[in-house]
């Protein structure tokens, strides 16, 4: 065996790509403005293979001849040490032995087909920099080059004679002596085995085995841990809570079944037989009626935690993971959009402010970005809506929300295990990574979580999924298994826990392929290796499935049986290591009992500063190029929106497609014109003041984002995601609640269903400081998925403006509701009133502009949000290349004593502004004839905005260009 | 003459190939849907067929470098029945990534004594993009651009940049008409094609290559993603065309098998 090391450098008068951009990060963070970087990528290759052979591999495969040139060489040789000019200082970086390296996995199949014996391959990057200090460097490899959670640096050269390739693995059963614990050493063991159980948790594991007289064995109280734990089982929320506020005390037996559900229900039944919804909060995905052939699935995940560490793979998995949602909905959709939404800190926050464990926030950007795109885009799944919140709190702690929308027959929308069924394990195997993934997102952030949890942090590898997905698809239509789900959170001990429920599973730990030697029986069972679906095959139907598997080189494995007894047995070899009721797992955990209180906070009025004192052309610029606002192409354009040949509205719209759509459109069925749209609703902001409104408030956006691109308001359901600081403080649980019930009324209110959803908790982040223990707590973040449906999408509209001549409309009341509003952000101003949405008035607004769309009265349409009616109509103007103008004399408001500040800027919900053809006013005005509406102004060619204010001096006066500018500067990276 | 046969090539990784059929089956031919390790089980299966597409996606992740890895299996296995295909008269189609398994695969641009002439490498922006682009057609060599003189598609990659090994190569391609589609300013620009109007730094503004013969032919843009007029990105504002752009591309390799 030998070890050859490949370099692969530009070729001379070739961009130096990563030395490019590793360069320019150094410069944005701050740390160096003028390094030269000279990076190479490279492979270590252990195999029997000769120098010629090494030579035709880099010529070959490697590297493109027609760019870059190599240095091949036996690993520890001087020729791949020699500096290029005036670059003395040698640094590698290699991913963690068990880190997912995909391009390591396809380069060692590819070699095969060349007829070589090649038994390991690393890939590793190498950078060449300037003679620097040591701290330099060291700052630059943590800051920059690499992440510790995943990858090492080596300083100097590579002094490596072969690759570890793992050792073998004893069996040993372990047990672990709980019966004799103290509440103390109970505890201890929770924290140190990494199951964070709570004492009564673990009393009540104690008490189950001093009743059978025996000590559990580790696989038995890990695969309980992970059952029990927040992640999997949601039992805060799904828990008793006692919640008091304004209105009194409320009891929940379950809070999330009492509320959010219940509303389901009572929709499904006032629905009667038009009920549409499927399933509903039952299975990975909530599923609802498409068409005559198809129903469709929706699923929105959080990846917290894992992208806090290495926003990369966090993301990456993060997507992977919801991906695999909809392919375990039903007996497996196929999916056909994507939704990510993030929330991160202000990205031009000073390195020097960074608590310790804490990644630069543009670093946490540009890596789930990245880790987002890669994954989605090779999927082949069209990353088609999205959002992006700044705030400080989210420093140690951002989200990352990542949605999926699947297609799938109506006769595949359900399954069921049979007892008897193979269990079998398909795609990815099984290794070391992302161990104590579930149990780690339950718990809290802190700036030593790194070193903690470094195992629950893992790389995806997309194709290894596209692979399954196809066999899964094939072999679904030709209905070879009986139930399928993915392997998330908890590996196989949640799916397979999850679908033996009602029957029973026993599981054959050693039969589960593995990436390399050396993992333990439990190791094999909570493992998180991605990429993973386990399915339950009839014995029948197995040689067909397999057969289908391997024609296209997917790994099917039978890890075990679904069996009637009810109970979960686990072997190793023929060594029983776990024996349990399936009922301890599912209903033996004790309830947890919260307190919650909601205390409204103390309400200030906003003190408008005086007209004089305002200058509202540099404000609408200011609320443009604020976060929140400003233009997201940096991102969108990195993401396929495209792929699967559906899309009909797509994210940036306008006359140079560069305008913010409300919401993506595809056709999911090529032959057919019925859409999906997919659209979000989000503003932690309004938390601050009342979680209520906040919520509400994100309903109606989400809603109306939909309903301005033509989706009927009757036929759209959503999700909620809550991401929540801790909730074992009542009143962070309490301002939960608030929002819980919001989602209950409006979704009554609006006969809008609730179909899944999922919560995370505990997002905190703490850190030792000089003063002290720190610890910052994420703003509520209530995030709303909505996806609607259009029965034709060729009368669906944007929101840029057309046709100078048209009259501009605006639908809606303005209310004086500044409070939170981005105005009040950029002006700097506190208190004001929260937005709060009138559901009869909403209910019916979006009702007649779903009829205008559909009877073609509108040529463009926006909602309002933040930044209200001065940044909807400036982004509709320069999204057209055209120019409005405006009066607000007639905008219909109960603003007392109006004042034009207010109304340009208010964020009151279920607002729309209108463009409509002279020839369609009066039909679009009787459409609209309930509800507050006004012509306030007109398109024209000026190119300008214009808006008058109530004595007819123009307020704002500004070039679309301008604007535009304003809003394209921040985030154009 | 009969319908022709489309065989559309997937391999693991490829993800736009049921669009690709679509597109095929709008422009009236038969298409098969086939497995790259059904083809390499059965070589002999392509006699059967008068079209081969090679669709986008990310074949084998695009790990090691786009297209390089199902190049390289067609490199080793599968020359000669593409050889054969390619001498029968028969047309062969590569898009995004299947243009850049054709440029690997040494199908499309046969090696010379140092190797592949030309690559599709990093973008000069670096990363990933999605976004529209204005097309113009050279030479009327490509079987495929027959008749068509400027299209309107998008293009959604990471390494698109075509770039030849030397000025010469760029030349004498150049010459021999098959820099067949390249991509063109949106606005008057004196022959300068400024990023983003060429969305990746392809020298010559090469947006597609075809063969000596014309008849096998690939491109970074997607043309089966505007066969709809609903997929234009500005249909709202210009109204509905009759049909997209890409779909005379298919209709083209259709009908050149039965005039």
């Amino acid at each position: 065996m030998t070890l050859w090391q490949i370099d692969i450098y530009s070729a001379d008068g070739q961009p130096d790509r990563l030395g490019t951009a590793v360069a320019s990060d150094a410069a944005d963070l701050g740390l160096a403005s003028d390094l030269t970087i000279c990076a190479v990528r490279g492979f270590l290759v252990q195999g029997e293979i000769d120098e010629s052979q090494a030579n035709q591999l880099a010529r070959e495969l490697f590297a493109d001849g027609v760019v870059e040139r190599t240095v091949v060489a036996r690993a520890g040789d001087q020729r791949l040490s020699e500096p290029p000019n005036g670059k003395p200082q040698l640094l590698h970086v290699m991913l963690k032995p068990g880190v997912m390296d995909p391009v390591a996995q396809s380069a060692l199949n590819a070699i095969a087909d060349f007829g070589l014996k090649v038994e390991a391959i690393r890939t590793f990057r190498k950078f060449w920099l300037p003679a620097t200090s040591a701290d330099m460097v060291s700052t630059l490899s943590s800051r920059i080059l690499a992440n510790d959670s995943i990858e090492q640096v080596i300083v100097g050269p590579l002094e490596l004679d072969h690759l570890q390739l793992g050792s073998p693995y004893e069996f040993e059963l372990l047990h672990v002596a709980i019966r004799d614990l103290d509440d103390e050493g109970l505890m201890r063991l929770s924290r140190e085995g990494q199951l964070y159980l709570t004492l009564v948790e673990m009393q009540t594991i104690q008490h189950y085995f001093r009743e059978l007289s025996r000590d559990p064995t580790d696989a038995e109280l890990e695969s309980i841990a992970q059952t029990w734990s927040e992640h999997c089982s949601h039992k805060t929320l799904a828990g008793r809570i006692a919640y008091r506020d304004e209105n009194g005390e409320q009891r929940f037996e379950n809070m999330l079944k009492e509320t959010i559900f219940a509303a389901t229900q009572q929709i499904r039944r006032d629905l009667g037989e038009d009920d549409w919804c499927v399933s509903v909060f039952e299975d990975n995905a909530g599923i609802v009626r498409f068409d005559d052939d198809y129903n469709v699935v929706f699923k929105v995940e959080t990846h917290n935690h894992p992208s806090a560490l290495e926003p990369y793979g966090g993301a990456n998995t993060g997507i992977g993971g919801v991906i695999r949602d909809p392919m375990g909905t039903g007996l497996g959709a196929k999916p056909i959009c994507n939704t990510d939404v993030f929330c991160f800190a202000p990205p031009d926050i000073s390195t020097s402010d960074l608590p310790p464990g804490v990644l630069h926030p543009r670093r946490v950007m540009k890596g789930v970005v990245s880790g987002v795109r890669d994954y989605g885009n090779r999927m082949g799944i069209p990353t088609v809506n999205g959002a992006i919140y700044f705030d400080e709190r989210y420093l140690g702690n951002p989200l990352v929300y990542c949605g999926n929308v699947g297609l799938i027959p109506r006769d595949k929308s359900s399954k069921e295990v049979k007892a008897g069924d193979w269990i079998v394990s398909v795609g990815g195997r099984t290794g070391r990574d992302g161990i104590h993934g579930a149990t780690f997102s339950s718990a809290e952030l802190t700036s030593e979580s790194e070193s903690l949890s470094g195992g629950a942090v893992q790389i995806g590898n997309a194709i290894t999924e596209k692979m399954v997905l196809d066999v899964i698809l094939q072999a679904r239509d030709r209905g070879l298994y009986s139930a399928v789900t993915d392997c998330g959170a908890g590996g196989f001990s949640s799916a397979v826990g999850e679908m033996g429920e009602k029957t029973g599973a026993e599981v054959w730990l050693d039969k589960a392929p593995l990436k390399y030697d050396g993992l333990s029986y439990t190791e094999i069972w909570i493992s998180e290796a991605q990429e993973r679906m386990v399915l339950s095959v009839p014995p029948g139907n197995w040689d067909e499935f397999e057969s289908l598997c391997r024609s296209e080189r997917v790994e099917a494995s039978i890890i075990g049986k679904f069996v009637s007894t009810g109970r979960l047995q686990l072997k190793y070899n023929d060594n029983i290591v776990a024996d349990l009721p399936m009922e301890l797992l599912h209903e033996g955990r004790p309830p947890i009992v919260r307190d919650a209180v909601y205390e409204a906070p103390a309400t200030t009025p906003l003190e408008m500063p005086a007209a004089s004192s305002l200058d509202l052309n540099a404000a609408l610029c200011k609320i443009l190029g604020s976060l929140n606002v400003a233009s997201k192409e940096w991102v969108i354009r990195q993401y396929d929106h495209e792929v699967q040949g559906g899309s009909v509205i797509k994210p940036l719209v306008g006359v140079e497609n560069d305008g913010p759509g409300d919401a993506a459109v595809v056709r999911p069925v090529l032959n057919s014109y019925r859409g999906i749209a997919v659209s979000c609703g989000m503003n932690p902001r309004y938390g601050d003041f009342d979680t209520y409104h906040m919520a509400a408030s994100a309903i109606d956006e989400a809603i109306r984002n939909c309903v301005a691109v033509g989706a009927d308001p009757s036929r759209i359901s959503i999700l909620d995601n809550f991401c929540w600081g801790y909730t074992d403080r009542p009143e962070t649980l309490g301002s939960l609640v608030r929002a819980a019930l919001a989602c209950r009324d409006l979704a009554i209110a609006f006969g809008t269903p609730f179909i899944s959803g999922k919560d995370s908790l505990n997002n905190e982040f703490s850190y030792e400081s000089a003063d002290g223990k720190q610890t910052i707590s994420i703003p509520p973040s209530l995030l709303i998925s909505a996806m609607g449906q259009v029965e034709d999408v060729r009368k669906c509209v944007t929101m840029d403006l057309k046709e100078a001549g048209n009259a501009i409309y605006i639908v809606g009341l303005t209310s004086n509701e500044l409070g939170g509003s981005h105005f009040a952000l950029v002006e700097q101003l506190a208190g004001g009133e929260v937005p709060k949405v009138n559901t009869d008035v909403a209910k019916q607004t979006f009702a007649a502009l779903h009829q205008a769309i559909q009877s073609g009265c509108i040529r463009a349409c926006h909602d309002l949000s933040e930044g209200g009616l001065a940044v909807g109509i400036a982004e509709m103007a320069f999204a057209g290349g055209l120019g409005v103008s405006l009066s607000l004399v007639n905008v219909p408001n109960n603003v007392d004593s109006p004042v034009d500040a207010t109304i340009l800027f208010s964020e009151s919900n279920s607002r729309f502004i209108c463009e409509v053809p002279a020839g369609m006013k009066a039909k679009f005005e009787r459409l609209v004839s309930n509800l507050p509406h006004a012509v306030i102004g007109e398109v024209n060619d000026s190119r300008r905005v214009v808006i008058g204010g109530s004595t007819g001096d123009p307020l704002i006066d500004n070039s679309i260009a301008e604007l535009k500018e304003a809003w394209q500067s921040p985030l154009r990276w | 003459m009969p319908t022709p046969r489309v065989l559309i090539l997937r391999a693991p990784g490829t993800n736009c190939d049921l669009e690709s059929v679509h597109a095929f089956e709008l422009a009236g031919g038969n298409v098969d849907l086939v497995h790259i390790n059904q083809l390499l089980a059965n070589p002999a299966l392509p006699r059967q067929y008068q079209i081969l597409c090679l669709p986008g996606g990310f074949s084998y992740g695009d790990d090691i470098s786009a297209g390089r890895i199902l190049g390289n299996q067609i490199r080793h296995h599968l020359q000669e029945t593409l050889v054969e295909f390619k001498s029968a008269g028969k047309l062969i189609l590569g898009i995004c990534n299947g243009f850049q398994v054709l440029i690997r695969s040494g199908i499309l641009l046969a090696d010379d004594d140092q190797g592949e002439p030309a690559t599709l490498t990093w973008n000069s922006s670096g990363k990933f993009e999605d976004r529209w682009v204005k097309l113009g057609v050279d030479g009327h060599k490509s079987v495929f651009l027959n008749g068509i003189e400027s299209m309107y598609l998008p293009v959604a990659h990471a390494e698109g940049k075509f770039v030849t090994r030397s000025a010469a190569l760029l030349d004498r391609l150049k010459g021999a008409c098959q820099l067949a589609l390249r991509y063109t300013a949106l606005h008057a620009s004196n022959g300068h094609v400024p990023y983003p109007d060429n969305p990746n730094g392809s020298q010559a503004n090469v947006a597609g290559v075809c063969d000596e013969t014309g008849r096998v032919f690939g491109l970074m843009p997607h043309p089966e993603r505007f066969v709809d007029p609903t997929q234009h990105p500005r249909w709202t504002r210009e109204g509905l065309q009759e049909h997209g752009d890409g779909l005379l591309l298919f209709q083209n390799a259709v009908r050149y098998f039965e005039s």
